[in-house]
């Protein structure tokens, strides 16, 4: 067990190290100057020359590549040409509303795909499996940003319940909470969906399996042999989709932030593209490749004590 | 057939309490009563009347698809989705059909239990052995130490008392998962086990050793055991009554001695007789080395899967290579048929280096015949296209299509056969079609590897018929590479016997079997199971 | 047949159809304004009515499936293109060097979120229509390669494989003459799953602007553009999005028939 855990921290390090080469080279060798793209045409040379210096673009790539870098370990993000202030800062003010929102709609998600999934698999073929595979169908169907609209139509628009957009910040957490509800189901939505059909196709896929008919010969009804039996060797393909779907999450937060105005992490590296903020885009890239990888890295863990074949004695 | 049934089997008479076993006089313990079963509309099981005692075995024998595995289920209440029945399973004045679900989960482990064929998939990964065995006891309100008290109680009375109960099925070998099964079915002293084809997934000695298990579960805690099997050779061996089944009926039954003595039934004349392949007479094969290996060694790792092993293949000869799984003997295949390299030692063919040496028209010379009938074909190609596939090594004849359908019609099909698919052929007629692939490019040497194992013994028979008037006509060597002694028997002149990729011993056929040198081999004879001669010999 | 797979082949159907049309003919031109035809309500000459810059939305709905579908659809064939030859490649080759850089960069362009790519190649390169389909194509590639990789290693133990080698035919042929042909339903479900979340892709990259860009149609940016007018004129909003979930929906649906359809473990388990 030992060595397989060295063996996927090492994997660990080197996703890391080829992703963040990967990250530099197109945002600092592919556009040729950083300064003069960041600048845009009209740019004067002085102003150029300026923040060149400023970015320390004087050294060679691969100097420049391990002072990011260095950098990056050291909680030094560089400095926000935008903004004028540290990366590190935005970031640190940002997450607080990231975070929580991709918690509280992974949350969501599972409250709403683990019953479904349960239900639809153990009634297979039945009404509620119909109801449930019909619904997540839709579910998958309808782009979250588009059902973020519809729920400000009615919810925001219509009924009046919350508003449109915006954060009002966590010094009142009530307002706060409300103000991430909407995104939350709308993030959760498409989710849900995906968890839900993958938990119902394990379920059954483990249910034709030997032990089944092992567990049942022995005497247990049904519903033991789906708790006891079904339940943990079908978590190992789910723990595997919800490891990929923070990924999606990320990618999905960064569109909805955009839908409900929320100053979120996908805000800040989307206005970093329009405003052609480089250092932001480059730190805010990598800090989100490196949260999906590190979650992969959790996933592999949790099924690896899931599993007892993939634990070496 | 109803006359049969009324002079051998155990007929019910007007009602299952009044079935009683002819040799003890005691009421039977479970007794099926003309059931009748069709799952989505097709029959499965006609009319089936068959009554178990406690302690006694009772055999129900028959080839694959004759419904013996639904006629178990049906008495453990798991038939699947869909099933009709008809007709009466009584057990203790209660009749075992009209159950519902609720009613079944006091009986299932309780009363009856079950073991299966495939031990690899039987039991839960992710749960240690001792949690799986004490499962249904914590569930019927024992305490946790009773339970696993219980458990290893179980577990040592199966032979696992060195195993401990924290370990994974994945840590155990087959025999020993096979074993844990067991167990978990008798952890409540159910009173009638019934065990499917229990044995067919394992070597022979490891086989010989779950029935002397189950044979004395029997005999100690007085438990009845149906043994659902397609071998003749186990039932004798363990049964005390037999039945055989044929196209979901039940075509005769009696006490196992008699019912090898005596059986009137074509249907299972024709069993017993498939069953015991005769061996082959004693012939003479010039010398004229085709194959030969020199001290070859293939290593993986540290591992010395095949380890210095020497054999010389004559022209017209059947060379058996016998052992038990993990032996070598796939490996020692592999590197013969040139599929990978070896890393000591030299193979020769005709003379010529061997191996992964061979160039590509004599690679043509030797062919292989594999064991899976469904496996061994692209299920989207056509048999011109199968069998047409090892023309690759030597370029497309002019003659092709002559030459396929000549070559299908010598393994007993028609050319007409030629633009079929694999699936419109039955697992018989698709291992000659395999024969035929194999002898398309006119080899000197035809590797078969456990070609015949996964078929029914009545096709057995004739498949390995055919292998015989082919090796006649075309002065073919074999290598015929088998677990199952008495089929090796039948077909090879000389025998090998592989053990931890090393030959023990190597002789005439009929020597190694009559007057064996080594251990290794001894063992494997003795745990062959084997219909006594004495028994056979007053019907033939 | 299945009515999910009819309804999801009409569905899908429909959107190629109004695609294709659309290549050809348009009722009305969808690069010019006439703001004095704004989001007028449906009638003869317009049935969905006209938007806010009185473009006829029938036109810009046709417009907008043009584009999505030829974006989704390119993705794809990339994805493909490139993804089942590695996936195959790294079968064929289990365990060696090959396999484990092909799963590596796989894994490696899995750790991206998909949008983050997008944005990577739009942050240098400017948004464009031909930069999502790069975007997206990318990173279909590791879908496909594992889809074909995982689909082929059990073949490869397969006697009629290892028969094929005893017949002297190499790693490279066998994965095409054999492997192939059998992998190639997983194949098409894969690329029906693909394609739909192509689409969603493309609507979710051109709403954010990072997409094809005007006078280009599509769904995603009429989405966009109709979201500052949400409160005067959500029908607007509801159309493009309906044209979305219908096309995903009929796309997927069909995905789920052909597996059924194709599969011959759950044609067995029917029967």
């Amino acid at each position: 067990m030992w060595r397989a855990l060295l063996h996927r921290t090492i994997s660990l390090v080197a996703a890391l190290a080829v992703a963040s080469v990967v990250i530099f080279v197109m945002l600092q060798a592919v556009p040729g100057d950083p300064a003069a793209f960041m600048l845009g045409l009209n740019a004067q040379p002085d102003t150029v020359a300026a923040l060149r210096a400023e970015l320390g673009l004087e050294g060679s790539l691969p100097a420049r590549y391990l002072d990011w870098i260095g950098g990056m370990l050291t909680g030094d993000f560089g400095t926000s040409y935008t903004y004028r202030v540290p990366v590190a800062e935005l970031v640190a003010d940002r997450i607080g509303v990231s975070a929580p929102l991709a918690l509280y709609a992974l949350g969501l998600t599972l409250l709403v795909a683990i019953p479904a999934g349960l239900l639809a698999a153990s009634r297979r073929g039945g009404v509620a499996d119909w109801g449930v595979m019909g619904a997540t169908q839709l579910g998958l169907a309808v782009p979250n940003f588009w059902f973020a609209m519809l729920l400000v139509l009615v919810f925001a628009v219509s009924l009046g319940w919350v508003s449109a957009g915006g954060f009002p910040g966590w010094s009142d957490p009530v307002a706060a909470i409300g103000a991430l509800t909407l995104p939350a189901i709308a993030l959760a939505l498409p989710q849900a969906s995906i968890l839900a059909r993958v938990l119902r196709s394990a379920l059954l896929d483990t249910l034709d399996a030997d032990y089944i008919r092992t567990a049942r010969a022995k005497g247990l009804s049904r519903r033991a042999t789906v708790l006891r039996h079904a339940l943990r060797n079908a978590a190992i393909p789910v723990l595997t989709i919800l490891g990929l779907q923070f990924s999606f999450l990320l990618a999905g937060a960064i569109i909805i932030e955009n839908v409900f105005f929320l100053p979120g992490l996908g805000r800040l590296i989307f206005q970093g593209i329009t405003q052609r903020d480089l250092v932001v885009v480059q730190s805010v890239t990598m800090l989100l490749v490196f949260a999906v990888i590190a979650v992969t890295f959790a996933v592999e863990l949790a099924y690896t004590l899931a599993d007892p074949r993939l634990r070496r004695r | 057939m109803t006359a049969l049934l009324e002079n051998e089997g155990p007929r019910p008479h007007g009602g299952g309490s009044e079935l009683s076993d002819p040799a003890t006089d005691r009421d039977a313990l479970l007794a099926f009563d003309r059931l009748s079963l069709a799952i989505h509309g097709t029959t499965i099981l006609h009319d089936v009347s068959l009554a178990l005692f406690a302690g006694r075995v009772t055999g129900l024998v028959g080839e694959s698809g004759s419904g013996k595995s639904m006629t178990a289920l049906a008495a453990i209440g798991l038939l699947p989705d869909g099933a009709a029945t008809s007709g009466a399973i009584r057990m203790d004045g209660r009749d075992l059909v009209a159950l519902r679900e609720r009613d079944w989960l006091g009986i299932r482990g309780n009363d009856v239990a079950m073991i299966f064929q495939e031990p690899m998939t039987a039991l839960n990964p992710v749960h240690t052995i001792g949690a799986q065995v004490a499962e249904t006891l914590r569930l019927r309100g024992a305490s946790r130490a009773e339970a696993m008290r219980i458990a290893r109680d179980r577990l040592d009375r199966v032979g696992l008392s060195r195993i401990p109960l924290d370990r994974y099925p994945h840590e155990l070998s087959g025999g020993q998962r096979q074993r844990v099964c067991i167990a978990l079915a008798i952890a409540r002293r159910p009173r009638l086990l019934i065990a499917d084809e229990p044995t067919t997934a394992l070597d022979v000695t490891t086989q010989a050793e779950i029935l002397a298990l189950l044979r004395g579960l029997v005999d100690d805690e007085g438990m009845a055991l149906l043994l659902i099997t397609h071998d003749l050779g186990v039932v004798a061996g363990i049964a005390d009554r037999v039945a055989v089944m044929n196209n979901g009926r039940i075509v005769e039954a009696d006490t196992t001695e008699a019912l090898f003595r005596h059986h009137r039934d074509p249907y299972t004349r024709d069993l017993l007789a498939a069953s015991r392949v005769p061996a082959r007479a004693r012939r003479k094969v010039p010398p004229d080395p085709v194959l030969a290996a020199r001290d070859v060694v293939r290593t993986y790792g540290a591992h010395r899967a095949v380890d210095g092993v020497s054999f010389t293949l004559h022209r017209g000869e059947s060379l058996g290579l016998v052992g038990e799984s993990g032996c070598g003997k796939s490996t020692l295949t592999r590197a013969l048929l040139g599929l990978e390299p070896v890393q000591g030692g030299a193979i020769e063919l005709m003379g010529r280096p061997g191996g992964t040496a061979m160039t590509r028209g004599e690679r043509a010379k030797v062919s292989v015949v594999f064991q899976d009938p469904y496996g061994s074909f692209d299920p989207r190609w056509t048999v011109r296209r199968i069998v047409a596939e090892p023309f690759h090594l030597t370029g497309r004849p002019r003659d092709a299509d002559a030459r396929l359908a000549a070559t299908l019609e010598r393994v007993g099909l028609g050319a007409g056969d030629l633009d079929k698919y694999p699936h419109e052929f039955s697992g018989g007629q698709r291992q000659r079609i395999a024969i035929a692939r194999a002898l398309v490019t006119e080899p000197e040497v035809l590797v078969l590897d456990e070609a015949v194992s996964a078929l029914d013994v009545r096709v057995r028979a004739q498949v390995l018929a055919l292998l015989d008037d082919l090796q006649t006509r075309l002065g073919l060597a074999y290598l015929f590479i088998g677990h199952d002694l008495s089929v090796v028997r039948a077909i090879a002149d000389r025998v090998i016997v592989m053990q931890a990729g090393r030959f023990v011993e190597e002789g005439p056929v009929a020597d190694v079997f009559t007057a064996p040198e080594s251990d290794y081999t001894r063992t494997l004879i003795a745990a062959a199971p084997a219909i006594p001669d004495a028994w056979v010999k007053e019907t033939s | 047949m299945s009515w999910a797979f009819r309804i999801g082949a009409l569905l899908a159907g429909l959107a190629v159809l109004a695609a294709g049309v659309g290549l050809v003919w348009l009722p009305y031109d969808t690069a010019s304004v006439n703001i004095a035809e704004r989001t007028l309500g449906p009638s003869m000459a317009h049935p969905l009515g006209t938007d806010h810059f009185g473009r006829d939305m029938v036109s810009m709905l046709m417009a907008g499936a043009r584009t999505s579908i030829a974006v989704a659809l390119l993705a794809v064939g990339i994805g493909a293109g490139a993804g089942v030859p590695l996936g195959l490649l790294a079968a064929a080759r289990r365990g060696a060097w090959v396999d484990e850089v092909v799963m590596r960069g796989n894994d490696l362009i899995f750790a991206f979120p998909s949008l983050v790519i997008a944005i990577l190649i739009t942050a240098v390169f400017g948004p464009s229509a031909v930069n999502a389909i790069l975007a997206i194509g990318i990173f279909n590639i590791p879908v496909f390669a594992r889809v074909a990789r995982g689909g082929a290693l059990p073949l490869w133990t397969l006697d009629y494989v290892m028969a094929a080698r005893v017949a002297g035919k190499g790693r490279g042929r066998i994965s095409v003459e054999h492997i192939l042909p059998n992998i190639a339903n997983l194949l098409i479900v894969q690329a029906t799953i693909q394609f739909s979340l192509g689409i969603l892709a493309e609507a979710a990259l051109s709403y954010v602007g990072l997409g094809a860009q005007p006078p280009t149609a599509s769904w995603g940016r009429m989405l966009a553009d109709a979201q500052t007018m949400i409160y005067t004129e959500p029908q607007l909003a509801i159309l493009p999005g309906l044209a979305i979930v219908g096309t995903v929906l009929g796309l997927n649906l069909l995905g789920d028939g052909l597996r059924d359809l194709l599969d011959p473990r759950l044609r067995r388990m029917r029967m």
